[in-house]
């Protein structure tokens, strides 16, 4: 049984880690990587863009966000990416990539639960900072950008790097779009072999736990440093006093 | 191709006894995985919190599997790896028996199972010990204090991310078209490769799922108002 994880690994790994890359499209671990890299890239300014415009007085702002929100939160990330498989090459007529379809649907899924996390980060700093920096002569947008978002994005930090973790764990369902990822690459893998998936797929399964593990402890280590830093030096010994950000993030 | 036009799938009854299946499935593959998780969840807690002391290692290594691999892939080891290293008898019973849909409530249940023995456990740590011996001051009995004292806290402090993650259930079921189960995503492919109405049947599945997610939350809500005894006093 050992013998044959070591045979799968060593026959396959560079197909696991880069796909057919110099004959065929980029895959495998690195297109995952890249694909969720890009998409929390995007997904972070759209999310940011997305609670302006929840917290926003104009009801034309913020009702069209709210509902997006709430339709992405409560459709499976599946049909979502049915729609854009559908729809892009639609509207743009052009043969688009299944990289890109996923791509733009993980921006939109991920950008919409990101934005509940920035909303909560805003909210939880409490009208009092607002309030001084107006004093202070700042206009609503200046201190949106000089006072209220750099210490509501410096909290969100953890909350970021488990939307990563998410991410990660979303595109395996590019698999139903043939997106050349990590789980199309292992599912090329066993069908080359046939006789061996159970440990084709625990491969699998122990690199994403090892990725997302990582991440995972990252998060935790920055999240215990920013709580105390939140705590300030002279309450230090009481961490806990300081109201933990709400983590909320989509498990997939 | 005509038009927007709903009316060609739903007065279709080919179709709509194809969808009728498919979310006959879904709520099957729903209900089967919620109890499975519950259950072991609870099972998993009480592990936790017994004097054993394996109990902890064992439920935070389980724990740290199911959060940290995609259900995906969860479900293809299942369907697709461990289904095949079972003796042949009880595989071809369980071939003949919609093995599809059972292993997506396997696989669904045991992964769901460590979110909701989180949640829980949450939800009870954020319960002060002073309630513990308070209860214990006023002559409760362990048992008697965790029934009448801890438990109906701890749940209520539990409640909205076991919410969240029923709905995350819910939505999670339409994975189980990659192992083939027939539900309601696998449906609504169907539907489309018959009829050629993409828009109308999408809209139709996704109109189904927020339906049912605006529902459990909705139930959430309920039951949070309801365990909140303030909010209760005052209704």
């Amino acid at each position: 049984m050992i013998q044959d994880f070591i045979n799968i690994i060593n026959d396959y790994w560079l197909l696991l880690l880069i796909g057919q890359y110099p004959n065929g499209p980029l895959g495998g671990l690195a297109n995952t990587l890249i694909l969720s890299a890009l998409a929390i890239a995007l997904a972070f300014p759209v999310s940011i863009l997305m609670a302006l415009a929840r917290l926003s007085k104009w009801r034309l702002l913020r009702w069209p966000v709210t509902g997006l929100v709430y339709v992405t939160r409560g459709v499976p990330l599946l049909m979502l990416i049915l729609w854009c498989y559908f729809v892009i090459p639609l509207w743009t007529g052009a043969d688009v990539p299944s990289f890109l379809i996923m791509l733009v649907t993980l921006v939109i899924y991920q950008g919409a639960f990101l934005s509940e996390v920035v909303r909560a980060g805003i909210v939880s700093l409490g009208q009092g900072q607002m309030d001084a920096a107006k004093a202070l002569g700042h206009g609503h947008m200046s201190a949106m950008r000089f006072v209220i978002l750099p210490q509501a994005l410096y909290n969100m930090i953890p909350s970021m790097i488990s939307t990563f973790v998410s991410t990660i764990k979303d595109t395996t369902l590019g698999y139903v779009i043939n997106v050349p990822d990590l789980t199309f690459a292992a599912s090329q893998v066993n069908n080359q072999l046939l006789t061996q998936p159970f440990q084709v797929f625990l491969i699998l399964a122990v690199v994403y736990y090892i990725l997302c593990w990582s991440l995972t402890y990252v998060a935790n280590s920055i999240e215990r440093r920013i709580t105390r830093r939140r705590a300030g030096p002279r309450n230090a010994r009481l961490p806990a006093e300081a109201a933990p950000l709400k983590t909320i993030t989509e498990q997939l | 191709m005509s038009g927007f036009d709903l009316s060609a799938i739903l007065s279709n009854p080919e179709y709509m006894s194809m969808l009728m299946h498919g979310m006959q499935m879904t709520f099957v593959i729903f209900f089967g995985s919620w109890l499975l998780a519950m259950t072991l969840a609870i099972l998993l807690l009480a592990l936790r919190v017994s004097p054993l002391r394996i109990g902890e290692p064992i439920v935070a290594a389980y724990v740290s599997y199911h959060r940290n691999v995609p259900t995906l892939v969860q479900l293809m080891l299942w369907y697709f790896g461990i289904f095949t290293l079972m003796p042949q008898g009880f595989s071809d019973w369980l071939a003949t028996h919609n093995a599809e849909a059972i292993f997506a409530v396997i696989g669904l249940g045991l992964c769901q199972a460590a979110y909701f023995s989180e949640d829980l456990r949450s939800g009870l740590r954020s319960v002060s010990s002073g309630q513990m011996e308070a209860a214990q001051a006023l002559g409760h009995g362990y048992t008697s204090a965790m029934r009448f004292v801890i438990m109906p806290q701890g749940v209520r402090n539990a409640l909205p991310p076991l919410i969240n993650h029923s709905v995350s259930l819910f939505k999670n079921s339409s994975i189980a078209i990659v192992i083939g189960a027939p539900e309601l995503t696998h449906a609504v492919k169907e539907v489309e490769n018959l009829s050629f109405r993409t828009f109308e049947i999408y809209t139709i599945g996704t109109v189904t799922y927020l339906f049912f997610s605006l529902i459990i939350m909705g139930i959430g809500a309920y039951l949070s108002m309801r365990a909140d005894p303030a909010r209760r006093a005052r209704a």
